[in-house]
């Protein structure tokens, strides 16, 4: 843990034993849990292997973090509008399935034109995910259905998809230029998919910071009721929400397509949990309306660092998951507490 | 030339699952006018206000605006039509900044881009032709009441609306501010804007008001012209009685023994209240909403932090005890939402009732369990006590009338027997046949050396009915008011002075 020493510098000598409290706490109303978090993670890490700190070593959790960090952003948006998706995990084996299919597929119609084949095939991932979020949209946006039982009916529908297409087995033979441009290629040094994560959050920035759709998103989570009554098309918002979120997934799905050079249907087998988690942590609320781009990638590269410095502590993969539920579970505890304070002082 | 009018409303009905809210209604609105509507609560105003805004479509009735007869699908329908609404429930976002309430919905743009430069500026250039002074760029959440109001009007004119629809918009202003509201509006009409004016103030209309439409229990009364009515006839119209036939007389017991007793009470809101209840005695709380009249019960109650003071029940410290083991001590809470807090809404009735006999000794049968026929019974008495119609006992609370639900919660009262009845808004929403009923259960309760609490919104109600009178401001006591005292222009001083003054 923090020793009470490395919260003090900085503060007034006047009342040493109030004011660095006081900054915690004026800290923590303002940006939530993650600092705390974060900060702790470091120095437990950092103490246990020297490694940890090397920029070797973070420059490999943030590619490592990429697909986190898309799948966080597409659930951001859809917490932000007060629900929440459980089939971003479905989305990612699915993009991965129907795209492999599609590319292993066409390349042996058409050996010539690898890139147009494998252009084709990302186009068919992107539909059937697309099909996902429409599906859920519809549900939630136009049925009422609550988000909870719909993705959650969703995500099993998509994981039954994607056995189904592939009988379980894995789709390989994938265009050699696929994994080697998607997976492990660099432009300019940077890691491909470091590059597309990056242009993705500066969209996303953009999109909620800058747009109407954004400002809408943020008003139908905020009160749903006065966004109506505003003449915002509340439906329409919740059914984009969904359709971004899950394009936003299978965009990740495809970089780990690539990553692995075959189609999986074990894709995404616990990003649901890691990116509400990654989402929480960062300040979303669940309750609708608050939510910023930059803390949740933030949020997402910092559960990456976690499974990261667990893997450098030689933690086991069972006991991991515990650990990453657990944090979840405090962070939403952390949360409410924050949820409380602000509300008693108003 | 005559020009048609801004909006002309002709057999406007609407009927919502099991209840007819309005009947064959016409309403018309012209240029430059204030329309202003009354009638008491779930008298239909908020339903015809409704249909104009484009909120509900009418079930049968015409609406031309201008001579064109339109047909509004959604509020934004309306808006385009010229319509500007604001909504008595706020229609704020909390989450979002004044500025980006105030043009939600028709956000500025240049390019693919909302301009958030402009509706800074042009959110900044409203607020200073209004006079309303709000910091634009804080989140919603972070301001009061009343500013809260103000950007809710901000946000309905800054829409340039022809009509302007507003909702008891002066419900939680303050003179200053409510002077400041009329003179603007008396600018817009000027300007040609019609606008329909919903307030429960009648001094109000005097100085505002153009015309009147009465409306009770969904049927049109009548439109009159403002200058030629008196309040007093405005309220029987409103009622459709005498105003000393629907409050009941109570007899209040001398020196009653004080049951519940607050002292020092601080918690969100409230800061810093002593109260003493009396047996025998019906306690008044009136204040502008937000005022803490409610939260004293509910923060002594745990159903909010308490942060200090204590709280004795006949002279026993029941200070922080949970809800559940106040209730059992003897202090019974109706709910102000009946439906988010009050009402199993899927459950029958009966049911309903049948909750609060659960802690029954006497009703229970084999093994100590509740016995289903004997409590059916003490349900079925109680429900025949509040006036419950027989045919409504076994029928989901959700299909209910307003009034008939009401009657159920009060239902819940009357199962076992309690020494403090705390009303919270006791006739939110309730027709006025059903309100003298209720005021009959409660001068029941107070004449049979009861310690009774109303804390309501309603000003006339709280007035008729209590011996002694507590006005709210700003989580205080302003003042303290009983018999003779207790006059409507006293009561409203108080609703924003500070200082406490006894009579």
């Amino acid at each position: 843990m923090t020793s009470p020493d490395s919260v003090t510098n900085g503060s007034s000598p006047v009342s040493p034993r109030f004011a660095p409290a006081a900054a915690v706490r004026t800290l923590f109303l303002k940006v939530g849990v993650l600092p705390f978090f974060l900060v702790a993670a470091l120095i437990i890490f950092s103490l246990v292997s020297g490694n940890f700190l090397s920029l070797e070593n973070l420059t490999n959790v943030a590619r490592q973090s990429v697909y986190l960090i898309l799948v966080s952003l597409g659930q951001m948006i859809v917490l932000i509008t007060g629900g929440f998706d459980l089939a971003v995990g479905t989305t990612i084996a699915l993009t991965s399935v129907v795209s492999a299919l599609a590319m292993v597929a066409l390349a042996t119609a058409m050996p010539d034109y690898v890139w147009l084949v494998i252009a084709l095939g990302c186009l068919a991932g992107f539909a059937a995910a697309l099909a996902v979020g429409c599906l859920n949209g519809v549900g939630i946006a136009q049925f009422g259905v609550s988000p909870f039982i719909m993705t959650l009916g969703v995500q099993s529908v998509g994981a039954g998809t994607a056995l189904f297409l592939t009988g379980g087995v894995p789709v390989s033979r994938l265009p050699y230029e696929f994994g080697n441009l998607f997976g492990f290629g660099r432009v300019l040094g940077m890691p491909v998919p470091v590059l597309i994560a990056i242009v993705a959050i500066v969209v996303i920035w953009i999109m909620m910071n800058r747009t109407r759709l954004g400002a809408h998103i943020y008003a139908v989570g905020g009160n749903k009721k006065a966004a109506h009554l505003s003449g915002v098309n509340t439906k329409k918002v919740l059914f984009s929400a969904y359709a971004i979120c899950a394009l936003l997934a299978s965009l990740a799905g495809l970089l780990l397509t690539a990553r692995v050079e075959s189609g999986e249907t074990n894709l995404g087998g616990s990003v649901a949990l890691e990116s509400i988690a990654a989402c929480v942590i960062a300040g979303v609320s669940l309750r609708g309306g608050i939510g910023r781009v930059e803390s949740v990638v933030l949020g997402a590269f910092f559960i990456v660092l976690v499974q990261n410095g667990m893997n450098i502590a030689q933690i086991g993969s069972y006991l991991q998951m515990v650990l990453l539920g657990g944090l979840l579970i405090l962070a939403v505890i952390l949360d409410q507490l924050r949820y409380r304070i602000l509300v008693g002082r108003a | 030339m005559s020009q048609p009018p801004l909006v002309e409303m002709t057999g406007i009905s609407k009927e919502f699952p099991g209840v007819k809210a309005l009947s064959d209604i016409d309403f018309r609105l012209d240029r430059g006018e204030v329309h202003v509507l009354f009638g008491e609560n779930g008298a239909g105003k908020s339903t015809l206000i409704s249909i104009i805004s484009g909120v509900h479509p009418p079930t049968a009735g015409t609406m031309q605006i201008e001579g064109k007869e339109v047909a509004f699908r959604s509020v934004y329908d309306a808006r385009q039509a010229g319509i500007g609404t604001v909504f008595q429930e706020f229609s704020l976002v909390p989450t979002l900044t004044v500025f980006e309430n105030v043009h939600l919905g028709q956000e500025p743009r240049r390019g693919l881009f909302v301009d958030r430069r402009a509706m800074e500026r042009s959110t900044e250039a409203l607020f200073r032709d209004l006079g309303f002074e709000v910091d634009i760029r804080a989140p919603v959440a972070q301001l009061s009441r009343a500013q809260q109001q103000m950007v809710e009007i901000a946000k309905a004119l800054h829409a340039k609306a022809r009509v302007l629809i507003l909702d008891e918009p002066t419900a939680s202003l303050t003179e200053k501010e409510t002077e400041k509201l009329f003179s603007f509006m008396r600018r817009a009409k000027e300007n040609g804007v019609g606008i329909i004016y919903i307030s429960h103030r009648i001094q109000e209309f005097a100085e505002i008001a153009d015309r009147i439409t009465v409306l009770r229990d969904g049927k049109l009364i009548g439109t009159v012209k403002a200058d030629t009515v008196s309040e007093r006839d405005l309220v029987e119209l409103m009622t459709g009685r005498a105003i000393d036939k629907v409050y009941p007389h109570i007899t209040r017991r001398p020196d009653g023994e004080t049951l519940l007793s607050l002292r020092g009470i601080v918690a969100s809101g409230v800061r810093g209240v002593d109260i003493g209840v009396r047996a025998g005695e019906v306690l008044g709380l009136a204040g502008l909403v937000g005022s803490g009249k409610s939260r004293v019960w509910r923060s002594i109650l745990g159903l909010q932090p308490l942060k200090a003071g204590t709280v004795t029940l006949r002279g026993k410290d029941v200070t922080g005890l949970p809800t559940r083991k106040l209730l059992k001590s003897g202090i019974f809470y109706l709910p102000p939402d009946r439906k988010g807090e009050g009402l199993v809404l899927t459950a029958s009735a009966r049911d309903n009732i049948r909750l609060s006999l659960l802690g029954r000794r006497d009703l229970a049968g084999a093994f100590g369990m509740p016995s289903p026929a004997r409590s059916k019974t003490e349900a079925d008495a109680i429900g025949a006590r509040v006036d419950l119609p027989p045919r409504a006992f076994s029928k989901a609370v959700a299909t209910l009338s307003g009034g008939n639900q009401q009657k159920v919660l009060f239902g819940k009262g009357f199962g076992e027997d309690h020494l403090v009845y705390i009303f919270d808004e006791p006739t939110v929403g309730v027709d006025m046949g059903t309100r003298s009923q209720l005021y009959l259960l409660i001068r029941d309760l107070a004449e049979s050396g009861k310690a009774v609490v109303i804390v309501s919104s309603d000003l006339p109600e709280v007035m008729h009915l209590s011996h002694r009178l507590l006005v709210f401001s700003s989580g205080r006591i302003s003042a303290e008011l009983e018999g003779q005292d207790i006059v409507e222009e006293t009561i409203l001083r108080h609703f924003f002075s500070e200082t406490r003054v006894s009579a």
